[in-house]
């Protein structure tokens, strides 16, 4: 990677702007352009997408839904009793369940803090990038790319790692500092210091994404248009949020929506870093907790009701995706 | 690139804390391949030092010596590979018929794929794995315990975010480029993979990143699909070896962690500069 390399990609992500103003007068080639083509030439473009998205994303979505209203454990599995129909007995059983309810809050909760503190470190770190020149602006963003390429699992283990007390270095740091307690201090065995540690690693691993998206969407701004702003006497924060902060917003987002899609769906640190759910399961989240119910305790219609609840909560976020689409008045 | 009028002593400032974020963020990766490097008995000392005075390869050693990790580091590049060919083509094929055609159902279908990208794949864990038990049966390339099994969910999980990401390069190369090649007598398949093919590459290896990590990454179905078989076992897994109940290995942890990081790193340095371009540019249509 060079620093040419780095500097150059903003110019790229400026020449993918006009195509926002270009858009009406396309739209209308295409028209023009669709009616010389064969009907079903789109729909032979899709097919493979659709094959695929309907047999492994849409069917086990049914089979989801349908595991949740019937009596499936271990002896239906292996067909020692045969499966019958509850309806909605696991559901009753479920939001009977103190521990569902706790789960819930737990991972709404987390899910939050991750994004706002994911996305406001991505942001902060997006725009000092604007503001330093091309060697710090160079370590900065190879240091991220590296924290983004490094695989859930293996970040995981390492941050464990990190903070083994026996053998990880931020305690001895801690201690170092004076802070006595941290000598031998565990953090995976306390409730809020597990889910902090776990709070460090995803936003570790998440922050980059948000950072190096917003940086392109800063740098694909006009810089006559901040100029002119500046000229016209516009304060710095006049600029942000007249100028800004509405050329952001669409990629603003994107990148909330992807982090509360992401952050709500933690597996694999949770499972790995506090150990299948933390010391008597309080660290669980919807996720690990849905999969202990199936694989672990073979309760696979209580796992599979969770999972239609996620389902459930997630498309309430899409819907507000798309309305926040809608208004803005975006094509689609 | 110009840098905003901003006075010297703050962003001098500006740089120092860059240059220390930069350093706090690559902290990790450090001791990562530190520890994989420190002799054995280094590694679990209770007075972890930040260098090391005698490298060894011992931990990539035990690593390498421990049965078919070659194997699971080459079904891993197999799945991972697979899976960024095989959705690179069919979201290119996909993307392009929602750009260019207008038929009905259109914006329905937008919607789907949008909605798509937030199904939990977590949830789906428990219908694929009764799925791939029962496809097992007819077709054994996809069932349980096989590559298929892991491949194929992945391929799924990465088209609607892949064809959401590759709408706005299809759509950035000019209509008229079309009605010049049938001009010039060239059919549609041969415009389509001539030359609509090459133009949106450079989306195409920006949308290629998130389909390898999640490929790569993958955990969750590696540990639940594959259960008796293990020569089709992947990565995670071979870490996971390294967790003892008398005791963790951490410098087998740290170096078989480093040699499951290596790869995406590559793949990373190789597609930076279209993945900063490619993000500013889809998010930008």
């Amino acid at each position: 990677m060079s620093g040419r390399g780095v500097a150059k990609a903003p110019a790229g992500a400026a020449a993918a702007a006009p195509a926002v103003t270009e858009r009406p007068e396309r739209g209308d080639g295409r028209r023009s352009g669709a009616a010389r083509r064969g009907r079903w030439t789109p729909w032979l473009y899709l097919a493979p997408a659709l094959l695929v998205l309907g047999g492994l994303l849409l069917y086990p979505i049914y089979q989801l839904v349908l595991i949740s209203f019937l009596k499936y454990t271990q002896a239906q599995v292996s067909g020692g009793e045969p499966t019958t129909f509850e309806g909605l007995a696991n559901y009753t059983r479920l939001f009977g369940d103190e521990q569902f309810w706790e789960v819930l809050t737990t991972t709404v909760v987390f899910a939050a803090v991750c994004v706002v503190a994911t996305l406001a470190v991505g942001c902060a770190l997006a725009v000092l990038l604007t503001r330093i020149r091309a060697l710090p602006r160079l370590a900065l963003m190879l240091a991220a790319l590296g924290a983004w390429a490094t695989p859930a699992i293996t970040g995981s283990t390492v941050w464990v790692f990190l903070f083994d007390p026996d053998y990880g270095p931020v305690n001895r740091v801690l201690v170092w500092f004076g802070l006595g307690g941290f000598q031998d201090y565990s953090w995976t065995y306390g409730r809020y210091s597990a889910f902090a540690l776990v709070l460090f690693e995803v936003v570790w691993c998440s922050f980059p994404f948000v950072m190096v998206t917003v940086y392109a969407g800063i740098k694909a701004i006009p810089q006559e248009v901040l100029e002119a702003a500046s000229l016209d006497g516009a304060s710095q924060w006049r600029i942000w949020r007249a100028v800004m902060a509405p050329m952001l917003r669409p990629i603003l987002v994107v990148v909330t929506i992807q982090s509360i899609i992401w952050d709500f769906k933690v597996f694999t640190q949770i499972y790995v870093m506090t150990d299948g759910g933390g010391v008597a399961g309080q660290n669980l989240v919807l996720n690990v907790y849905a999969y202990q119910k199936a694989f672990a305790s073979s309760q696979y219609s209580l796992g599979s009701a969770i999972g239609v609840v996620m389902l459930l909560i997630l498309l309430v976020v899409t819907l507000v995706y798309l309305r926040l689409l809608r208004r803005r008045g975006e094509e689609l | 690139m110009r840098v905003p009028r901003i006075r010297k002593p703050w962003r001098l400032v500006a740089e120092a804390t860059a240059l220390l974020v930069a350093a706090v963020v690559a902290f990790p990766l450090y001791w990562m391949v530190l520890s994989a490097l420190k002799p054995a008995g280094e590694v679990q000392s209770t007075e972890p030092r930040p260098w090391t005075l005698h490298p060894s390869l011992d931990a990539f050693r035990r690593v390498l010596d421990q049965e078919d990790f070659g194997r699971y580091f080459l079904n891993s590049l197999l799945v991972a590979g697979t899976v960024v060919i095989a959705s690179a083509l069919i979201a290119f094929l996909a993307a392009t018929a929602v750009t260019r055609f207008k038929f009905r159902f259109r914006t329905t279908l937008l919607v789907m794929f949008l909605v798509a990208q937030m199904v939990p794949v977590e949830a789906l864990t428990i219908p694929m794995f009764f799925l791939m038990r029962d496809m097992g049966e007819s077709v054994p390339a996809i069932g349980l315990n096989t590559l298929g099994s892991l491949i194929l969910p992945h391929i799924a999980f990465s088209l609607p975010f892949a064809i959401w990401m590759l709408r706005g390069f299809v759509r950035a190369v000019p209509e008229s480029l079309e009605e010049q090649a049938a001009l010039d007598g060239a059919s549609r398949t041969r415009f389509l993979w001539q030359i609509l093919f090459p133009l949106v590459l450079p989306g195409l290896v920006a949308t290629s990143v998130f389909s390898f990590i999640s490929a790569w990454n993958d955990f969750l179905f590696a540990r639940t699909f594959i259960i008796s078989d293990t020569e089709n076992s992947t990565l995670p897994m071979a870490l996971l070896v390294f967790f003892k109940d008398e005791g963790n290995d951490w410098g087998g942890i740290m170096a078989a962690s480093t040699l499951m990081t290596i790869p995406v790193l590559i793949f990373f340095v190789l597609v930076q500069r279209r993945l900063v371009s490619g993000l500013g540019g889809a998010v930008k249509e």
